[in-house]
């Protein structure tokens, strides 16, 4: 496996990159300049207690800061509005120390109160927040979900630059989950002027400020003069046109008008543009926290039986599947994308052997096959796969009909215990929150999933690994991460004996950049900003 | 004049109470769940049930109705689900652009519609009139997305003459509006073709040529006056044709119009704004289909209103 190998030798190149680009690049590079990013949609909002598409999670990012942070183009955990922070022995009382001088756009300096008053609102059931459910484990958070207290009890202000968090359990996430956008600070003055507008108004401590935002048409962010990180970020603006097909942005792209075509390359045109020496070192290859899967319905028949799931998982050709997409992805053998921590190499999975595949089903006592459905997302390339699956499962007897379904109503069928036997995730599929291997889990592998509307659309539920699961997310302590680590890569080996994915393939990402635009590679590729870490990246034209 | 008037006002207002039903009903039956698609992936079950019982969602189909009627007589067509910006504010912000292109589709359809069906009138059974009927032909049947990349492609990419896209100034319009404008072409140039025809056998224009007029004057003077007439009553009808047509054409030219709009509404199930664009673009149809009827008697006296 050449591929993989290369794939990960890059990756290994851009968790050390940064390092040297995070810090030393604030003097090596030039402010100044302006880039022009384009979308197909609108942005939505830009309200962090909201936001959570991949197109505003990243813009979001540049406007605002949270206590924690990643070290630009990769998964490592750094403080951010945080100097420091301490964790007590039993894990349970995460103490932070603030930055001190840190400005909102609105002039005003960022304290605890600020910090508090963040959580308090996205936990609150009024805001609407999609994020309310991570901070669980905080103390107090239960009450604040059903109504009955205005604040978060475990949540405490010991003076304007301190803060101090109460935990019910242990949670090694928690780090984490203060690095996502729901956990970012916000200034009450200013969403209590703008109200349900404050998505369209957002106020900040981040590296860029709204100037501009022109309903349909196009977005300005310019550069925050007073940000706290000290020649950050090297861009004077940042211009997003909306409304833009990719196609049509790529040919802008082509001839200057446009810098980087947010949506990336359109797939009828990605073997023309890959394969053009002109764009050799404009297209940035990378990893994503991704992974493409079929569900088994492991409460519907016949995919209760555990051999019948193993011989799906024997029968899908994976390689020709990667061919369909033009090569915009690796075969995948397990949940985890080879990106995420907790990624087993070692680990072979289940080999395309249709043979067996075959003797697997006859010993489940279906020697002929049986029919079923495959649901999948009525977008390209997603039904062409679902044919490429469908062709699979014939060979071995399987008759699924294809049903290719807006995606808000494939979701909606597999959130019912008995609508959709096989789901191809493509188009839906999960995206990591945050890289840690827990994220893979709870919400699409736990048994908490397994709920009507949930996103466990395989009803897998299987306690021992939920008890695993909750023993390795209360080791907090990080001289115990390999520990923790190695848990979760048991787990994730465990779930494949039982098969209730058929895991296809890891997508790739492919950022293509107009040659004005200059930065490390890792930064076109970054696991959590998407398309590209907005505060990092220069011009080349003021070098 | 008057009573009529009242009749059709209060017409359109029953078709627009129809219409909202019925794209409230098709939206309610949709099988995906707004309050968890508002929600997203990570959200628990008390966030969807909070959420569905803060929109409302959790009440039985017509008192849902009832209270979307309520807002909507005090003009109020709720927030966006997914922006949460108000819909009002959305469409508002997007007609303009919208109104834009349309007048640029009919200054484009009347030009080369009625330019088309001149010639071809004039020189009938002429390899012209057989060329310009077969691109006719090809105007009323060609997709819109084919021929707006089609467009953009020879135009815009390769001669290079008009921006790849994108809004703000004349040049922008140009090849929008021909697309917009070219299905319409094709109509008007088989109508004003026939109309023509009709016209240019009457006596009075052979009157005017043995007057000794000159035949381009008589053309210009004499015929296109009266084979136009039929035409202008269709204008107000093509408003509806437009409403379907700028979903496709302004996907295609990132034109921020409310096509654009509606096209991202559906894909994403955010029902307000779907709601909020139906019922404007019915009120649009509604409208020109009137305007087009009061102004036919007034260039054709022959025309009565009852």
């Amino acid at each position: 496996m050449l591929k993989r190998l290369l794939c990960s030798t890059a990756i290994a190149a851009a968790l050390v990159l940064p390092a040297v680009t995070g810090s030393a690049a604030a003097q090596e590079f030039k402010q100044g300049g302006s880039m022009i990013v384009t979308y197909k949609d609108d942005v939505s909002t830009l309200d962090p207690a909201i936001g959570y598409d991949w197109q505003n999670w990243s813009m979001i990012k540049s406007l605002f800061d949270g206590l924690m942070d990643y070290e630009p183009g990769t998964t490592n955990l750094r403080p951010g509005l945080a100097e420091s922070f301490e964790i007590s022995e039993d894990g349970k009382t995460y103490t932070f120390h603030l930055r001190r001088g840190v400005k909102f756009h609105n002039g005003r300096e960022m304290t605890a109160e600020d910090v508090k008053y963040s959580l308090d609102r996205v936990t609150n059931p009024e805001t609407q927040s999609p994020g309310a459910g991570f901070f669980g484990s905080i103390k107090g958070f239960d009450a604040v979900s059903a109504g009955e207290a205005e604040g978060l009890e475990g949540v405490t202000v010991l003076d304007p630059y301190t803060i101090r968090f109460e935990l019910v359990r242990p949670d090694a996430t928690f780090l984490h989950v203060l690095a996502l956008n729901f956990s970012f600070v916000v200034p009450k003055e200013a969403v209590e002027e703008y109200g349900q507008d404050f998505g369209k108004n957002p106020v900040g401590t981040g590296a860029f400020r709204l100037a501009e935002w022109t309903l349909g048409q196009r977005l300005v962010f310019q550069r925050n003069e007073d940000y706290w990180m000290e020649g950050l970020p090297y861009l004077d603006e940042i211009v997003f046109e909306v409304g833009q097909e990719p196609i049509v942005a790529l040919l802008r792209l082509q001839r200057g008008e446009v810098d980087i075509p947010g949506d990336g390359i359109p797939p009828a045109k990605f073997l023309e543009v890959k394969n053009d020496p002109q764009y050799a070192d404009l297209i940035i290859e990378g990893g994503q926290l991704h992974t493409g899967y079929v569900t088994m319905n492991t409460r519907m028949e016949p995919f209760d039986n555990k051999l019948v799931r193993q011989a799906v998982n024997m029968a899908i050709n994976k390689d020709r599947i990667v061919r369909i997409i033009n090569g915009r992805a690796v075969p995948a053998n397990q949940p985890l994308p080879p990106t995420m921590p907790g990624y087993d190499p070692e680990f072979q999975g289940y080999p395309y052997d249709p043979e067996k595949a075959k003797e697997l089903l006859a010993e489940a006592g279906f020697p002929d096959g049986f029919d079923t459905e495959l649901f999948a997302v009525n977008t390209d390339p997603n039904p062409r796969i679902a044919q490429a699956i469908q062709q699979d499962l014939a060979a071995i007897g399987i008759n699924a009909q294809i049903k290719t379904l807006a995606q808000a109503n494939v979701i909606a069928a597999g959130g019912e215990p008995d609508q959709a036997p096989l789901i191809w995730s493509g188009g839906m599929a999960w995206i990591a929150d945050f890289p840690d291997p827990s994220n893979f889990y709870g919400p699409i592998l736990g048994c908490a999933g397994a709920v009507p509307g949930g996103w466990n659309w395989a009803w897998y539920c299987n306690e021992e690994l939920d008890a695993m699961a909750a023993e390795a997310d209360s080791i907090t302590d990080p001289a115990r991460a390999a520990e923790r680590e190695q848990m979760w890569r048991e787990i994730y080996v465990r779930i494949m004996e039982d098969a209730p994915w058929a895991p296809v393939f890891n997508e790739q990402r492919f950022t293509i950049r107009s040659p004005r635009i200059g930065g490390a590679d890792a930064l076109f590729v970054d696991p959590v900003h998407i398309p590209v870490a907005y505060d990092y990246v220069y011009s080349n034209d003021v070098q | 004049m008057a009573a009529y008037i009242f009749r059709r006002l209060v017409q359109a207002f029953l078709i627009l109470l129809g219409v909202s039903l019925v794209t409230f009903v098709l939206l309610y039956l949709v099988p995906a769940d707004p309050a968890r698609q508002i929600a997203g992936r990570s959200a628990t079950a008390e966030t969807v049930a909070n959420i569905r019982e803060q929109l409302g969602l959790n009440l039985p189909f017509h008192e849902q109705y009832l209270r979307y009627l309520g807002r909507l007589v005090q003009g109020d067509l709720g927030r966006s689900y997914l922006q949460k910006t108000e819909v009002s504010a959305l469409i508002a912000s997007r007609l303009p652009a919208s109104l834009l292109l349309m007048a640029g589709a009919i200054v484009c359809e009347l030009l080369l519609g009625l330019t088309m069906g001149m010639v071809a009138a004039v020189r009938r059974n002429t390899r012209i009139d057989q060329g310009l009927m077969v691109l006719s032909f090809v105007g009323v049947s060609a997709p819109q997305f084919v021929v707006g990349i089609l467009l953009l492609y020879v135009f815009a990419v390769q001669f290079g003459w008009f921006p790849i896209g994108g809004y703000g100034t004349f040049a922008h319009l140009v090849l929008p509006s021909v697309t917009l404008g070219f299905l319409g072409a094709g109509w008007y140039s088989r109508m004003m073709r026939s109309s023509m025809l009709d016209v240019l056998r009457q006596d009075y224009i052979r009157t005017a040529r043995a007057k000794g007029v000159t035949r381009l004057r008589v053309i210009l003077r004499h015929a296109l006056p009266n084979a136009i007439l039929p035409i202008i009553a269709m204008i107000g009808i093509d408003i509806g044709l437009f409403m379907s047509g700028i979903v496709v054409v302004e996907s295609v030219f990132g034109w921020p119009g409310i096509g654009q709009l509606t096209w991202q509404a559906i894909q994403r199930v955010d029902i307000p704004i779907i709601m909020g664009v139906t019922l404007v673009s019915a009120c649009a149809i509604v409208l020109g289909n009137l305007l087009a009827d009061l102004i036919a008697p007034l260039i054709d006296p022959r025309i009565k209103l009852r």
